[in-house]
């Protein structure tokens, strides 16, 4: 039987700590951005004038059908052979952003048709604009449907951020391997990442279902 | 120094795609076979065969897909077996892939109304005959829609297998582009691959969606 060492790994917290940080960084700028991003990319799909539709809709197939980490080599490898370099942090949170917005656009597309019409109704004989009534009368509500496919689809963008450690961003599967790197007890490294994530997912998830009702959509 | 033409890019990346959908393939079928074997577990009538699925799916389902294959790389590698890529990519997947199938199976499952377990009780039918005969007809029809769309999830997981070093699609972008020094062209075509594997799989899922919600109007 091969005897594990977990000490090995918990001597260099640090490292570890750091990469929490980064790991939820990076979720926390991606989803605010991404949400934001999606709810703009839903109006131009379901109200928008109709070539920004048919770019918009482009825009998310193409997210949806190809691997994250394919996006994030496209962005840090390859763009900057077409002039723009970035540092791998922001090429990360690009990707992220670009990636959530994607999934996003969809999942508030369909709580923002699944308004009913009486509302829009009432809305425009109260002589509100059509961005006020996109913004005031038909987001907020369909957020509050849509929420728990949110905070889903955000956890997984955290979990995806797995990869961009092969990039040398310092988030938490990056520390796992620099450890490992270290003193080569690779396989516990990872089973206390793992951990670590498991705890992260099961936080963020709570803290976003508190979150929701009070600072993003109202009771 | 050779010179590349894009049509050795992308013939190259083609090429390397063959393994990019085995592996979907492995996962899609193992994943699908240990899914079905958990799925029979969590519906038996056994708090513990209940609790052990469910920690099952909070495990896969809440550690990165990466972690994963790497945890299933240097764990076969610690019991003292000569690991390859291809091994620990196949295994990990497998068991990411049942982990997603078994909760949607589950949710299909439940979409089927609670009287036609007790009508199947009633006819004196076994677990495994309601199961069999009453409930999974049922549930089929609402499960093919979500399970053709995992598909996608499932080549696009397949992607980190590179990782790894199992040369798939993405592993084979990255080596075509040392030799060529084009990563824009190169990851174009890589994206338009998967693009190109994935999205009729997505239409094809949206269609049996359709048609299941047409039929339930």
């Amino acid at each position: 039987m091969v005897a594990l060492d977990f000490g090995a790994i918990l001597a260099d917290w640090r490292t570890l700590l750091v990469g929490v940080g980064w790991t939820l960084g990076l979720t926390a700028v991606s989803a605010v951005l991404g949400l934001l991003l999606g709810i703009a990319f839903a109006w131009a799909r379901s109200e928008g004038p109709a070539p920004l539709r048919v770019v918009v809709g482009a825009y998310v197939e193409l997210i949806r059908n190809t691997p994250f980490i394919v996006q994030l080599f496209f962005i840090f490898f390859g763009l900057p052979a077409a002039g723009f370099r970035l540092s791998p942090e922001i090429a990360s949170v690009i990707a992220m952003v670009a990636n959530l917005s994607g999934y996003a656009t969809e999942i508030v597309r369909a709580g923002v048709e699944a308004t009913p019409r009486g509302q829009r109704e009432a809305a425009i004989s109260l002589a509100l604009s059509r961005t006020h009534i996109f913004l005031y009368v038909v987001v907020p509500p369909a957020l509050r449907r849509i929420w728990p496919a949110l905070v889903s689809q955000i956890i997984i963008v955290m979990l995806g951020s797995a990869v961009c450690g092969q990039i040398s961003v310092p988030e938490l599967t990056f520390a796992a391997n620099l450890i490992q790197s270290r003193n080569f007890r690779s396989f516990e490294a990872f089973i206390i990442v793992a951990a670590i994530y498991l705890i992260l997912a099961f936080l963020v998830r709570r803290l976003l279902r508190w979150a929701g009702p009070r600072f993003v959509f109202g009771r | 120094m050779v010179e590349f033409t894009l049509w050795d890019i992308v013939r190259n990346l083609a090429l390397a795609a063959r393994w990019t959908v085995v592996l979907s393939l492995m996962a899609f079928i193992g994943g699908g076979v240990v899914g079905a074997a958990l799925l029979v577990l969590r519906l038996m009538p056994s708090r513990i065969g209940r609790a052990f699925v469910e920690g099952y799916v909070e495990l896969f389902q809440g550690t990165p897909l990466l972690v994963q294959l790497f945890l299933a790389y240097f764990g076969i590698a610690l019991l003292g077996v000569n690991t390859s890529a291809w091994t620990a990519a196949a295994l990990a997947l497998t068991l990411y892939t049942s982990a997603f199938l078994v909760e949607i199976w589950r949710g299909c499952v439940e979409a089927v109304p609670r009287g036609q377990w007790e009508g199947g009780t009633s006819l004196a039918l076994s677990f495994g005959e309601t199961l069999r005969h009453v409930i999974l007809p049922q549930a089929l029809t609402v499960a093919i829609a979500p399970t053709v769309g995992f598909l996608v999830q499932v080549i696009k997981g397949t992607a980190l297998a590179s990782v790894i070093g199992f040369v798939e699609l993405t592993k084979t972008a990255t080596m075509v582009t040392n030799a060529t020094f084009r990563p824009f062209v190169v990851y174009s075509c890589v994206g338009l691959i998967y693009f190109v594997l994935c999205y009729p799989i997505s239409l094809i899922a949206k269609r049996f969606e359709r048609k299941l919600y047409a039929a339930r109007r």
